[in-house]
């Protein structure tokens, strides 16, 4: 139990981490860097939306990751961390749709816009969010693992696949921000928070690994023996 | 092998054929609904014509691939299946093959319902064949894999289209706009781009699929 939880000391402290980064960044971001010219204070949302936005797609790419290392190499850690990984990864993408709404409001008048990237980012909140439910009603943990798994690497694969083919489809949203395409006094606001929800992500990737880890071990431990076979035995010992 | 395992799909979809057309009778039911959300405007509903032939065969492919290995689960047939000494992939191809011939019937067979609902009709026939062909392709080959998972867990009627849905998204945006171009006419050629992307998607998930399925089997 002490291993336990000097195990989760570093999560802990991860995530302590990400949101000490985050809450500093995004006061700068808020109070400190000059406004946008054309979009003013409504810009600001991007401190957070682009980082969201990489590490949205880190954690399922971690997570893809994870599948194909537990489908051809195996063992439950990877299964915790594909279960971790994904569920961190859906939390972010949907907060990544969500800001883009509370973008795309005031920009451009309506709070859904076709255009591929926020429509891919839709598409896979479903098929992963659609995984989760899939290990949920699976009881037993070897099917669920390979289930997942497979079923992980499908969705990840489809990924490119939704984005060209919505691409195709229809198109207007800006053209994808790095430090490159933004302006100097935008950047450090944007690096600490980027650091900062990796920190974070990674946190509460390391704690829902753990908690996913401590689900397996009972689920895999070998049933007790039923109380009346062993409460005879010990009672006859105390006498 | 694999002949041989297309051969006992094809002989289980002719045998329970009141089921094929009862799914059918589903496609054209919601075929005649989708009209009525958008109203008796003939021109509307001609523009959305393909869309409409699509989402009906989207809705009626998760019943018949749910189907498909519903027989399967009755007194263990899978378990029997993998017995014998045939490949768990040949078994995949076989039943995905056999699922995608039932789909292109249904799509086939939708078709003069749209025609007669919503006046889509077209004089391309060979590529409207050709896109329900590939389409169906692009259904059948993730569907037969998630069928295969959903049959065995709890909820199995939620969990296939929930997992099936998302995943195929370009296939329905890809037939469903070539099928549209095809009714209301292509000026700008675009429908030989879409049936790529198509074909594209239908190689990557019939070979992807039929590598996985064993994994997903044999445990």
């Amino acid at each position: 139990m002490s291993a336990d939880r000097q195990g989760a000391v570093v999560p802990y402290a991860l995530a302590a981490l990400g949101l000490a980064l985050l809450a500093w960044g995004s006061s700068w971001g808020l109070f400190a860097a000059p406004g946008e010219t054309y979009m003013g204070d409504v810009q600001r949302i991007m401190y957070v939306h682009v980082p969201t936005a990489w590490n949205a797609m880190l954690a399922l790419t971690f997570a893809f990751g994870c599948a194909l290392v537990s489908l051809f190499k195996g063992g439950w850690r990877w299964d915790a961390r594909l279960e971790a990984g994904m569920e961190v990864g859906v939390v972010l993408s949907t907060l990544l749709c969500m800001q883009g709404a509370i973008w795309a409001k005031p920009t451009w008048g309506v709070w859904w816009d076709w255009d591929p990237r926020l429509t891919t980012t839709a598409v896979l909140v479903f098929a992963f969010a659609g995984i989760l439910v899939l290990r949920r009603f699976v009881d037993d943990p070897v099917k669920r693992a390979v289930w997942s798994a497979v079923a992980t690497i499908i969705a990840y694969v489809d990924v490119p696949i939704v984005y060209f083919s919505v691409r195709w489809w229809n198109s207007l949203h800006q053209v994808q921000s790095s430090p490159e395409t933004v302006s100097k006094a935008f950047h450090w606001p944007l690096r600490i928070n980027a650091f900062g929800i990796l920190f974070l992500m990674s946190g509460l990737i390391g704690l829902r690994t753990r908690l996913a880890v401590l689900r397996l071990e009972s689920e895999l431990a070998p049933p007790l023996p039923p109380p009346a076979a062993v409460a005879p035995a010990s009672t006859r010992g105390d006498r | 092998m694999l002949l041989a395992a297309l051969r006992k799909d094809f002989l289980l979809q002719w045998r329970t054929r009141a089921q094929v057309l009862a799914i059918l009778i589903f496609g054209a039911t919601s075929l005649l609904l989708f009209s009525f959300a958008i109203g008796p405007n003939a021109l509307a509903l001609r523009q959305h014509a393909a869309g409409f032939l699509w989402l009906a065969l989207l809705l009626s492919s998760t019943l018949s691939l749910a189907e498909s290995f519903q027989a399967e689960m009755e007194q263990r047939a899978l378990e029997g299946l993998l017995l014998l000494p045939a490949s768990a992939r040949a078994l995949y191809y076989g039943k995905a093959l056999a699922n995608w011939g039932q789909l292109a019937f249904l799509g086939l067979a939708l078709v003069p319902v749209m025609i007669v609902l919503y006046d889509a009709g077209t004089t391309n026939i060979g590529a409207l064949v050709g896109i329900i062909l590939l389409g169906t392709a692009g259904l059948s080959a993730p569907g037969t894999l998630y069928a295969a998972m959903t049959s065995q867990a709890r909820a199995r009627q939620t969990l296939l289209p929930l997992l099936l849905f998302p995943l195929v998204v370009p296939v329905l945006l890809a037939s469903a706009k070539a099928t549209s171009l095809i009714i209301l006419g292509d000026p700008m050629g675009q429908v030989r781009s879409w049936s790529l992307l198509l074909v594209c998607f239908d190689l990557i998930y019939w070979s992807l699929c039929g590598l996985l399925f064993g994994r997903v089997v044999e445990d």
